[in-house]
């Protein structure tokens, strides 16, 4: 019996995904997607997978260059025409078309530009000012760090349940199979708090300060992070609160407040589209004893099945960063996001040969569909089985403790229960 | 608008207010204002001319010099900080939406007044950017420079006796040099021993016949390997006798070379057997091929940062870790601007172009002409 384990295709040290989740039993085989199809249907559709990929590798060339400077200078040029109309707040139209501007160039800088650059998405240009391994982004979040998290850990091990940080980004309750806790009741609460200041949330995440609680993160690696996001928010917070502010003279308020309400607006829109990416219902999540020793076509289909995609125009896709074709990011990470909606049509045929699930709907609804799962598990579950072991400990202990008294009123004698 | 823009730089740039302006946009004010990024991402909208960090250039003229050749006459920003001549320049050009990089050494004068500067490149017929700049290079095409880099230069006070030596396209740094120092005034006795293949393949032909012809000082040798000019007094590949027949004692003879690997290591064992490989300054020009002997290449590559272990194929360093998946930063490839440098963890290396073995524990190799000599780990 001979399987081929997921190869690494692009292991740059920003973007090591797709790397193999392995078990210490060679022989063992992954059974993903195994309701789906055998084995030999999942290596065909792998297979299939690759040639879409490599098509597009082939064809990379002087029109997704042209685009991504396109992006780029219409980027700098709302940034510039926002920073500039802080000097008008006694114009009011003026002043709120600066910040809608601002707002704007930072959305296109986090997501179409720098999301996609960091993934090494245009790597190939060999162009220094956006290669992944060097592009930093406009938000408190070193990209260092949210490389890790996010290109290596959340694209690799795409909804497995305690590989995949990014399921509730250790916050909220958004799957059936994380354990319940009480704290879970704030669920739409922590979701609205996370979505004003997500930014901070980027950060704090990719510190992996959990990890160290955890034990699996030393200290001494969690104060490298934390200084390097206080540096970088540092400097991202005296940009846009002190420096502008200042520089636009007796208008500082109004500049400082004008920085803020852009800064927020973007963290709002980001929100939005990335819980949209993985949180609607339907979409899977998977238990690591399933995805060990999975091959290529395997981790292609959990991509799949464990991403959604939101319809719309041109733009908006644009201002998503083509986040809103999160299905074939997923499966083509590194490939530039523009050939998306061209890859989209291959993948969605490939998704009727083969009967699978393609996620997707109008913005509204995807959005709708998360806020109901938000409330959905917030509540606590009636199936025991979905809470935290705390708390199954603590029941078992309380029935053991029942049983004894229950024993000891019949005049037997009480047993010792062990814990 | 880019050609107005352009306009409104070369009219302005002469004058102080611009160099004022440059000194802003390049100070840390305004870098807080544009960070994380540099000013130059927003300065490249308006026109890549006017980057403050970066080294840019534009084609003034392509010369289609002999033997292939092709000179290149740049115009560069006022971020470029001069050269020596003998030093060279990481040249870049998009070609299809990807930025291809080669080294080229400087060829021009240093003395030139317009402030223009020149590389000059013999078109390999696998070499991407060589034919390109040959064939397809137009004036105003935009060029990404590196600064001028190496110490493949001539010292301060030159001395009275030089000598200059060069094979094939390994001319360039040295035509470099003599255009310099014929421009400065210079006028003590300098030889220069050129070796080409013949007389048509010989780059600056018409140019050092002028020289020949114009500077008493300088004694000029041509040495044609294939077809030896009709009575030539010498011939054949380098020897010690061409030295001698001028009557050049080496020991006192400030050298400098450059040509391809074999002429490199003659001249070397020349000079070292009779004690003189203090006066020798050398640089390759071009990077020989390897043989790809299976029976050689043994061992494995372990790239520990990605835990990437691949059987060692007797390529360089730098295209095994290409094979294998992996990107490393590289520039040149030749082994000259130390882009690829990357910490070697341990084992045994041997450099591609000199041979020379090294087994030092935790040293950064150039990944680019190192490749295994058994067993290697490198943190890549």
């Amino acid at each position: 019996m001979s399987f081929k384990i997921v190869e690494p295709l692009s292991a740059t040290n920003h973007n090591e995904a797709p790397k193999p989740l392995t078990s210490e039993d060679s022989t063992k085989r992954a059974t993903i997607g195994l309701e789906y199809m055998t084995y030999e249907q999942l290596e065909e559709f792998g297979n299939e997978l690759d040639v879409i990929r490599q098509r597009v590798l082939d064809s990379l060339g002087q029109e997704d260059a042209d685009y991504i400077r396109k992006v780029i200078k219409t980027q700098r040029g709302l940034e510039v025409a926002g920073r500039a109309l802080m000097y008008l707040p006694f114009i009011p139209p003026a002043w709120l078309l600066g910040v809608a501007s601002l707002s704007a160039s930072k959305i296109l800088e986090n997501m179409e530009i720098g999301h996609n650059v960091m993934h090494g998405q245009y790597d190939w240009m060999n162009d220094p000012q956006i290669q992944g391994r060097d592009y930093e982004w406009d938000i408190v979040a070193p990209s260092e760090d949210w490389k890790h998290t996010h290109n290596y850990l959340h694209h690799t091990y795409t909804n497995i349940h305690g590989k995949d940080k990014d399921i509730g980004y250790g916050l909220v309750r958004i799957d059936e199979d994380q354990p319940y806790k009480w704290k879970y009741l704030g669920n739409p609460l922590y979701a609205v708090a996370l979505m004003l200041v997500f930014e901070f949330g980027v950060m704090a995440h990719g510190t992996q300060w959990d990890e160290t609680l955890k034990g699996k993160q030393s200290k001494e690696e969690l104060k490298v992070k934390v200084n390097r996001a206080f540096r970088k928010s540092g400097k991202q917070m005296a940009k846009d609160y002190v420096v502008f502010p200042a520089l636009t003279g007796p208008f500082f308020l109004s500049t400082l407040a004008g920085n803020a309400i852009a800064n927020v607006v973007r963290n709002i829109w980001s929100f939005n589209i990335i819980f949209c990416g993985h949180f609607p219902a339907d979409v899977k999540t998977f238990q690591k004893e399933d995805a060990e020793n999975e091959t290529r076509g395997q981790w292609y289909l959990r991509q799949v099945l464990g991403s959604a995609n939101i319809t719309g125009s041109k733009l908006f896709h644009i201002m998503s960063g083509n986040l809103s074709y999160q299905i074939e990011h997923h499966l083509f990470p590194d490939i530039p996001a523009r050939r998306y909606p061209e890859v989209a049509e291959d993948v969605r045929a490939l998704c009727e040969k083969y009967d699978l699930q393609y996620n997707t709907g109008r913005f509204s609804k995807q959005l709708f569909s998360v806020a109901t799962q938000l409330v959905k598990y917030a509540k606590p579950p009636k199936d025991k089985s979905k809470w935290a072991n705390k708390y199954k400990r603590k029941w078992a202990k309380q029935a053991a403790e029942r049983a004894a008294s229950h024993n000891s009123d019949n005049g037997a004698k009480p047993t010792k229960v062990a814990a | 608008m880019h050609y107005f823009s352009v306009r409104m730089f070369t009219v302005n740039e002469s004058r102080e207010e611009m160099a004022v302006l440059r000194k802003i946009f390049a100070s840390p004010l305004v870098g807080s204002l544009t960070s994380p990024h540099s000013v130059d991402h927003y300065l490249d909208q308006v026109h890549p001319m006017l980057a403050v960090h970066n080294v840019r250039a534009r084609v003034v003229e392509v010369i289609h010099e002999t033997g292939h050749a092709s000179t290149v006459v740049l115009k560069a920003n006022k971020t470029w900080a001069g050269f020596k001549p003998g030093q060279h320049v990481q040249f870049g050009v998009e070609v299809e939406g990807t930025r291809r990089i080669r080294c080229f050494s400087v060829s021009s004068s240093d003395q030139r007044d317009d402030g223009h500067f020149s590389v000059s490149v013999k078109a390999h017929p696998d070499g991407y950017v060589s034919r390109f700049l040959h064939q397809e290079m137009e004036p105003r095409t935009l060029v990404y420079l590196s600064e001028a880099e190496g110490d493949f230069i001539l010292p301060d006070v030159v001395p009275g006796n030089l000598l200059l030596i060069s094979g094939g396209s390994g001319i360039t740094p040295l035509m470099s040099m003599l255009r310099s120092l014929r421009d400065r005034g210079h006028d003590r006795p300098l030889t220069f021993l050129h070796y080409a293949r013949s007389a048509h393949d010989e780059m600056f032909h018409d140019e050092l016949n002028a020289i020949a012809a114009d500077c008493p000082w300088v004694t000029m040798v041509r040495i044609y390997t294939r077809e030896p000019a009709p009575g030539a007094e010498l011939a054949g590949r380098f020897d010690i006798d061409h030295l001698k027949h001028h009557g050049i004692d080496i020991a006192s003879t400030l050298t400098y070379l450059c040509g391809p690997a074999g002429l490199i290591k003659t001249v070397r064992d020349t000079f070292t057997e009779v004690g003189a490989e203090d006066q020798l300054r050398f640089e390759y020009f071009k990077i020989p091929s390897v043989d790809l002997d299976a029976a050689d290449a043994t061992g494995t590559i372990t790239f520990d940062d990605s835990g990437i272990e691949v059987a060692n194929d007797g390529r360089s360093i730098l295209e095994q870790a290409e094979a294998a998946g992996l990107k490393p930063k590289y520039g040149c490839r030749m082994g000259v601007c130390s882009t690829c440098t990357t910490q070697k963890k341990h084992g045994a290396i041997s450099n591609i172009i000199s041979g020379e073995v090294r087994a030092n524990t935790d040293e950064p190799i150039k990944i680019c002409v190192n490749k295994p000599v058994g067993d290697v780990c490198v943190a890549l």
